[in-house]
Order: C-alpha cells, then sequence, then structure tokens
C-alpha cells in the first residue's frame, strides 16, 4: 500500500519538475537558434521559431510539449534537428546505464570489502593503508583520474583503448575512472557502520556466546553496518546511471551524461526537458527501492 | 624443536587471520560482480566493427546532415560527402569544378547560367539526377518552412528572396527553369562573380525529394538513403561515429579512394590527441582539436600541418554608445593595438597579424591597408576627442565569450590599452550563448568576434557590415558603403569590381572603424604524410573526402 502511494505521487512530482524545467531553462538568456552567423534576413529566424512553435505563448507551448509527453513522445531536438530526444535517449541511456551498472559494481565491489577489512584491522597497519587509500580515492576527482589511467594503461604501457566505446576492453578504463571515488565513499561509510555496530549490545552478546570473530563480523555486523551503504547506493546508482559528463567526455562515449550538460549549454529546450525528467524518475525510482532494501535488511524498520 | 611448533603456530596464526577477516569469504562476495558486470559489459558493447579505412576526428557533433541545415564545417563537410551539387570542390585548389554538372554556359551579361548535367548523374538508388531535382533542391533550399540558415546564398538569383521572405509565394517565379531533363537555366539578379563557387557550397546540393517528402524532418535517418554525392550514409549514431561507405554509382566512384570512412565527433583537444597518437585515429582536421598551449611543441611535428585560410578575428566597437560613437575614439583604441605581439605571443600557430578584414590570398581581390600601430597618433586623437590622457573616459567593457584563447587576448588588449591610452577596460566573459545574444542586442561596448569565409571571394567578409545584415551587430550603417558594395558587385569587369570593394573595405578599416582586425586564422591538420594522400591545403579549407588516399 504505502509503496503503491509512492508511485501514484511520482506523476505530480514529475509534473511539477517538467513545469520547473520548462521554464527556467526558457528563462536562461539566448535562444536554441542563437547562432555566429545570422541567417540572411530576420524573416528565416522567424520560420525557424513557427516551425518548433517557439512563437506561440508558453502555457501553450507547455500544453503542447504535455501532449505529446503523455504518448511518451519528448518533441524534436532543437539543436541535433535530424533527431528526435526519444532517439537521442534511446541511444545514449542503454550506453549510460551500463556504464553506471559497471561503475557501481566496481564501486561496491571495492569499496565494501576494503571498509571491511580497514574497520577488522582498525588501529593496525592494515587500516592506516586501506583507509588512506580510500580517501586518495575520494580526494582525486574523476577529471584528473581519467587523463592519468589513459596516460598510463593507454598511451604508456598501451594495454587498454585510450578512448570510444566499442568492445569491453574500451569499458574498463571509465569503469574504474567513474567508480573510484564512490569505491572510496563507500569504503568509508562501511567502515564506520562496522565500527558502529561493533559496539552494540547484541555484539557483546554474540561475543559472550563465544562466536568466532569471523561470524560476528560476518554475519551480525556485516548486515546492520551495510545500511549506510545501501541509503548511499539509491540515490549513487541514479546518479552513475544517468550518465557522467566528466568521464563520457574524457573517454568519448556516447551516453546520455554529456548531453545532460550540453543541452542546457545549447539551450535545446525538449532535450532539458527530457533529460530532465528521465534523471528525475530514475532518482525517484531508486529512492522507492532503497527503501524497500532498508525494510528487508532491517527488521526494525517497517512501513504503513 | 622450537621452531618445528613455532613455524606451525605462525601458519595457524595466519589462516586465523585470514578467516577471520573474511577475506576468503569476502573474496568470494565481491568475485559475485564479475559475472554481473561481464553480462552487462557484452551485451553493451556490441561486436566490434571492422576498423573504418580512414578514421577521421571531426570536431562537434553534426546538428544535421541534411545540406540545406548545416551551417558548421564538421557537418558541412560530412554532408558534401553524401551530397553533390552542380559544382564540386577541387581537393588540390579548393575552387569549383564540375560536378554533377558536366558544363555550363555563362551569358555576356553574367546573368544568366545554362547548367548541363551528367548523363551518368545517378542517384545511389539508380535513378537518374534530373534539372528537376535541381529545381526542388533549391526551390527546396528558399522555402519559408525550411528556415535554411543558408538560404541567404540564392538570394542571388532571380525573386530569391522574395520568395524566401514570403513576398512571392509561388515557385516557378524563381529564375530557376528544367529546360529538359539534363539543361538547367539559372537567373541572377546582379552577375556573381562567385556563383559557381557556391554551387559547390551544400547548401546548393541536389537533394532527394521522395525520402524528404515521405520522412520529414528526419529524412537523413531513413533506411536506404538515397544519395547524390561520392558517399553513402551507412551508420549514424549520435556522439559515437558517423560511417559513410562509398556509393558504387556516383559518377566518379571510380576515383572514390576508400570503401569505408568514420567521423568521429571528437570536441575535446587532448582526447583527439590521445586517439591519434594511439592510431585509433588517422587524421584530425578540426582547429578545435589542437590544444593552442602546445602549439609550440605540436607545430614541430612533422605530422603537424599549417596553412592559410578564410578566417579573421577582429574586434566589433558599439558605434551607438558613447563615447565610441566619436570616429576618434575609435581610431584611437585602434592604433594603440599591436597586432604583432598578439600573433608572436599568444595564437603562436604562425598566424599572421591582419591589416585589413578581408584574408591574404582572397579570389578576385586585393585588400586595402588598415590602421596600423601608432600610439603617439593614437593618444594626440584621444586628446582631441576630448579625453587626455584616458581623463575622464567612462567605465566600459570588453566582451567575448569565455574561452582560454579569447580571455588570453582580452587580457592583452586591456593591458595595451591602459599602457598606451591610459583607459582601463573591464572584461566581460559570457558563455556562448549568451554571448551571442548579448552581442545580437547591442548590449556591449567591445566585442571579441571572428568571422569565417564561406566561398572564396571577398564578397563573403564584406557584405556583413551592410547597414540591414543580420550579423553586422556594431551599429553602423553607411549608405556610402552600401552603395559601394552594390555597384561593385554590378560589374562585370572584375577590376571594376575590385575597385569599388576596396573602396569600401578602406571605409571599414581605416575610414570609418566599427571593426579592427586582429589576425587571420591558420587553418592546422594532423595527419601522417606518408600514410595519407590527397590532402591539398586551400583557403577555403576544402578537403573532399573522396579523394584521400590511405596507403595500405
Amino acid at each position: 500500500m504505502y509503496f503503491l502511494k509512492r508511485l501514484i505521487l511520482m506523476v505530480p512530482l514529475l509534473l511539477l519538475i517538467s513545469i520547473l524545467a520548462f521554464v527556467l531553462v526558457r528563462v536562461a538568456p539566448g535562444g536554441p537558434f542563437d547562432r555566429e552567423r545570422k541567417p540572411a534576413s530576420p524573416e528565416i529566424e522567424r520560420n525557424l521559431k513557427a516551425k518548433y512553435h517557439l512563437d506561440e505563448p508558453g502555457w501553450k507551448q507547455y500544453l503542447r510539449y504535455l501532449s505529446g509527453l503523455v504518448q511518451g513522445d519528448f518533441g524534436p531536438s532543437l539543436k541535433y534537428r535530424n533527431h528526435s530526444v526519444n532517439d537521442i535517449i534511446r541511444q545514449g541511456l542503454p550506453v549510460s546505464l551500463t556504464l553506471g551498472m559497471l561503475a557501481f559494481c566496481f564501486a561496491q565491489g571495492v569499496g565494501i570489502p576494503l571498509g571491511f577489512y580497514t574497520a577488522a584491522r582498525r588501529g593496525q597497519w592494515g587500516d592506516f593503508v586501506g583507509s588512506f587509500v580510500a580517501i586518495l580515492f575520494i580526494c582525486i576527482p574523476g577529471f584528473v583520474v581519467g587523463p592519468l589511467l589513459i596516460m598510463a594503461f593507454a598511451i604508456h604501457w598501451r594495454l587498454f583503448p585510450a578512448a570510444l566505446w566499442e568492445t569491453p576492453w574500451h569499458a574498463i578504463l571509465p569503469t574504474v575512472a567513474l567508480g573510484l571515488y564512490f569505491a572510496g565513499k563507500i569504503a568509508r561509510l562501511m567502515r564506520e557502520g562496522m565500527l558502529g555496530t561493533m559496539h552494540e549490545g547484541f555484539i557483546t552478546t554474540a561475543r559472550a556466546k563465544g562466536l568466532s570473530e569471523s561470524a560476528i563480523l560476518l554475519k551480525h555486523v556485516f548486515r546492520l553496518a551495510i545500511l549506510p551503504v545501501v541509503s548511499y547506493s539509491g540515490p549513487l546508482l541514479a546518479d552513475l546511471l544517468t550518465g557522467s559528463f566528466v568521464v563520457e567526455n574524457i573517454f568519448q562515449i556516447p551516453g546520455i551524461g554529456v548531453f545532460l550538460v550540453n543541452s542546457s549549454l545549447n539551450r535545446d529546450y525538449t532535450m532539458v526537458v527530457g533529460l530532465v525528467l528521465v534523471y528525475a524518475a530514475l532518482l525517484l525510482i531508486m529512492n522507492l527501492l532503497v527503501d524497500a532494501g532498508y525494510s528487508l535488511l532491517d527488521p526494525r524498520v517497517q512501513y504503513e | 624443536m622450537q621452531s618445528a611448533p613455532n613455524a606451525l603456530y605462525r601458519i595457524k596464526r595466519a589462516f586465523r587471520f585470514l578467516s577471520q577477516v573474511g577475506e576468503f569469504k569476502l573474496l568470494r562476495l565481491s568475485s559475485l560482480w564479475i559475472p554481473v558486470c561481464a553480462s552487462l559489459v557484452f551485451p553493451g558493447c556490441a561486436a566490434k566493427e571492422r576498423r573504418a579505412d580512414l578514421v577521421i576526428l571531426n570536431g562537434a557533433e553534426p546538428e544535421s546532415l541534411d545540406p540545406a541545415i548545416v551551417t558548421g564545417q564538421p557537418e558541412m563537410r560530412i554532408a558534401l560527402a553524401l551530397f553533390e551539387g552542380l559544382a564540386r570542390f577541387d581537393p588540390r585548389t579548393g575552387q569549383a569544378a564540375p560536378g554533377l554538372a558536366q558544363n555550363w554556359e555563362k551569358s555576356a551579361d553574367g546573368r544568366t547560367y545554362t547548367f548541363h548535367l551528367r548523363t551518368n548523374a545517378l542517384w545511389s538508388t539508380k535513378d537518374p539526377i534530373t534539372a528537376e531535382d535541381v529545381v526542388y533542391s533549391w526551390g527546396r533550399l528558399l522555402k519559408p518552412s525550411t528556415a535554411a540558415g543558408y538560404a541567404g546564398q540564392l538570394y542571388y538569383i532571380k525573386n530569391g528572396e522574395a520568395f524566401n521572405n514570403g513576398k512571392i509565394k509561388d515557385a516557378s517565379q524563381l529564375g530557376l527553369r528544367a529546360l529538359d531533363a539534363r539543361t538547367l537555366l539559372v537567373e541572377l539578379n546582379s552577375p556573381t562573380p562567385f556563383f559557381i563557387e557556391l554551387c559547390a557550397s551544400p547548401a546548393l546540393a541536389v537533394v532527394p525529394r521522395q525520402a524528404i517528402e515521405q520522412h520529414g524532418d528526419r529524412w537523413l535517418r531513413s533506411p536506404a538513403l538515397p544519395v547524390s554525392g561520392a558517399y553513402q550514409l551507412e551508420a549514424w549514431r549520435i556522439h559515437d561515429k558517423i560511417r559513410l561507405r562509398k556509393n558504387p554509382l556516383y559518377w566518379d566512384g571510380a576515383q572514390t579512394q576508400n570503401e569505408v570512412v568514420d567521423f568521429l565527433p571528437v570536441e575535446s583537444a587532448n582526447l583527439a590527441m590521445n586517439l591519434y597518437r594511439t592510431h585509433q585515429a588517422d587524421i584530425i582536421w578540426d582547429k578545435g582539436l589542437i590544444p593552442t598551449e602546445l602549439m609550440d611543441v605540436l607545430s614541430a611535428d612533422p605530422d603537424c600541418h599549417v596553412f592559410d585560410y578564410l578566417g579573421t578575428y577582429f574586434f566589433r566597437f558599439n558605434v551607438r554608445r558613447k563615447p565610441l560613437d566619436d570616429v576618434r575614439v575609435r581610431k584611437a583604441f585602434a592604433l594603440s593595438v599591436d597586432k604583432n605581439r598578439i600573433v608572436e605571443k599568444i595564437t603562436k600557430g604562425g598566424e599572421q597579424a591582419a591589416h585589413h578584414f578581408t584574408p591574404n590570398g582572397v579570389a578576385n581581390y586585393k585588400p586595402p591597408q588598415a590602421l596600423g600601430f601608432d600610439p603617439n597618433e593614437a593618444r594626440r586623437l584621444l586628446a582631441e576627442a576630448g579625453y587626455p590622457g584616458g581623463k575622464g573616459f567612462p567605465s566600459f567593457q570588453y566582451l567575448l565569450n569565455a574561452k582560454k584563447l579569447n580571455e588570453q587576448i582580452a587580457i592583452e588588449l586591456q593591458e595595451m590599452w591602459r599602457k598606451e591610452l591610459g583607459i582601463t577596460i573591464e572584461l566581460r566573459q559570457m558563455e556562448w550563448k549568451v554571448y551571442l545574444a548579448t552581442q545580437n542586442e547591442m548590449d556591449y561596448d567591445l566585442s571579441a568576434s571572428s568571422w569565417i569565409g564561406d566561398y572564396n571571394d571577398p564578397n563573403t567578409f564584406l557584405e556583413i557590415f551592410l547597414g540591414h545584415n543580420g550579423n553586422n551587430r556594431t551599429g553602423w550603417n553607411s549608405e556610402r558603403y552600401d552603395q559601394l558594395l552594390r555597384d561593385g558587385n554590378m560589374q562585370v569587369d572584375p577590376r571594376q569590381r575590385e575597385k569599388l570593394l576596396q573602396e569600401a573595405e578602406t571605409l571599414l578599416v581605416r575610414n570609418e572603424i566599427p571593426i579592427v582586425p586582429l589576425w587571420f586564422y591558420k587553418g592546422i591538420t594532423f595527419f601522417n604524410d606518408s600514410q595519407i594522400e590527397g590532402i591539398y591545403f586551400n583557403l577555403v579549407d576544402e578537403h573532399p573526402v573522396n579523394a584521400i588516399r590511405k596507403k595500405k
């Protein structure tokens, strides 16, 4: 019931978001058809605006847009004029989803064991080294990691291709560049979660029962300590799945992350609204999934 | 005796430590991700395509490949590989040579052309390309509903402008007639010496009527797209690649050098260099893809080819604003700019200082001299205008699009004017679209600008400062200038025309100065001479793809 209600609530929320995006992008100075080279007569510009109905009053444009939206049509792109926004999302989203999913797995696969290890070895060399590495991951931004990875693994050692998106080999460097920061974040969250949980009463009880340390850590501590990671993972996944401007740019990956930023710079009105809606919908769904995941992991959490 | 249990104890301890930390289990846990990841990657990256015979790093993602819509060089180059006009660019000289038309005759007054189409000109669908196709294509460019940015290129034909502006509704009144399937008659308003050059431009290319009428705006993405040029469009994945395949039915198909050509839409200079250095690409031919800050190093590379082309970097004055409405003030600004310093210190690609607006080497024309560098005269003029030593000069701004090169030049200018004139300007950096809107609304004092010629003739530079031209954007409106240009373009004798145009440009860069030219662009192309043949340097920076050959 609770989840159904949340699902229904998403509709007005998305509508509101579409209105906001629709208005804000039009408020920005400059328009989609402004360019350095003016056409030979102002008439041409007028024709162009009329063609895309930009000469109509705002509310009428919005209603027109909405009626398309209801049928799943995001309209034509104003910048890439032989493509519709649907075409571009259909081409770019699977790529961004793949890369995002890979980076997500990488971040979890590296972050969770690293956090677990540093917590288990707290106060020892393993902890210092592991925590230092995790902090390093967080501190170095993607636009530094990416070029460094390319320099080392693509130019110097020629192990991986420098860019493009063709074979699985092409996916490795961007996955690492995109996932490293989040791996560090997850390692930190995991470590803190573990340390916090280890002082709980029920852990002392488990110890008193004579359970081995590894059983305690894996069966009892881990399950609770992972919760901060889970709640962080929802928005993280939404963020990663919609692509990354920086990494997609550095590795020339045909995802939608690049469009999310460039479309607003280009004042590509329809594309901005379309992509914002996709992003918002993904974010809302992920949050919902996280909440569902919570109730499974933590028996104390229940939804009315 | 002592050592054996000790060793055993150590092994035991090590094992206990491992199981304690649970690393084995965790490793297994994280190794679970591997099949998950793998299953995701493989469908995501489709089976590897064969590497194209030629891979070109082409600059920005094309906004369109419709010849009537394209405005940028990256997209025009691809559009021209797909669709040809009556003429095409000669790869060596960059001048128009016969394309779909085998030859043509010009009337004595230079106003009527009769084109004869090739008998072997075919669409890639085997249908013949007829004079009717040309009439349709040109009519489509001018049709108001096409809203073509370059419709102005056909304003030279009779009634072209009126039809484009909707004043004439009937397309049959255009100065265009198909006399028979292979003969086209074109009537112009005035002798237009560069009309054949225009016939080679993408805007005037011949496009397939049926596909356009059937598929509307998305016609380029229709299956089995009929093309009139040397290549067919095999794949167009946005932000990924455009793949062209040889059109065997192209009239000159025997000369097409590469079967498959890929264009990668790359916008970052570093990325372009990485791809080039790792041999994932053969040619970089967009100037924006060469990192200017590395020019010192890169220009020593034998793969780096620098050549002249038709582009001028300049700044505009807003002549409607006080005190810039005073020509003495504008002259003072112009005279105190040391252009050589800018090309030596900042651009560094071998660019030449611009002592006139129309670049060197343009066809049919020798440009006049602009004002030089004379700070003493500048100070004298500024004092005469009422601001001795810059005293009392109102605060004002220099508008620029936020890009590194523009910023460096702006800072240099700022310093020159402070030193020579005692005037301090503020820099106003703006994101591209805002910069354009601001310049267009004349909400600026000085504005960084550039202009690239559309065809090889002074008119493509001079016409933008006609009073009514949308590209003027200085507020300068000189009846005399407009008259000189109009008269010049009416002349049949090229010498007479040149004289009139020179007089007009003198107004622009010497007498009235709504603009100050700073330097002329250089084109830069990266490719390995020993592998790539068929790229020749010409002023219009045209390198037909079908002429480029990669040695195997």
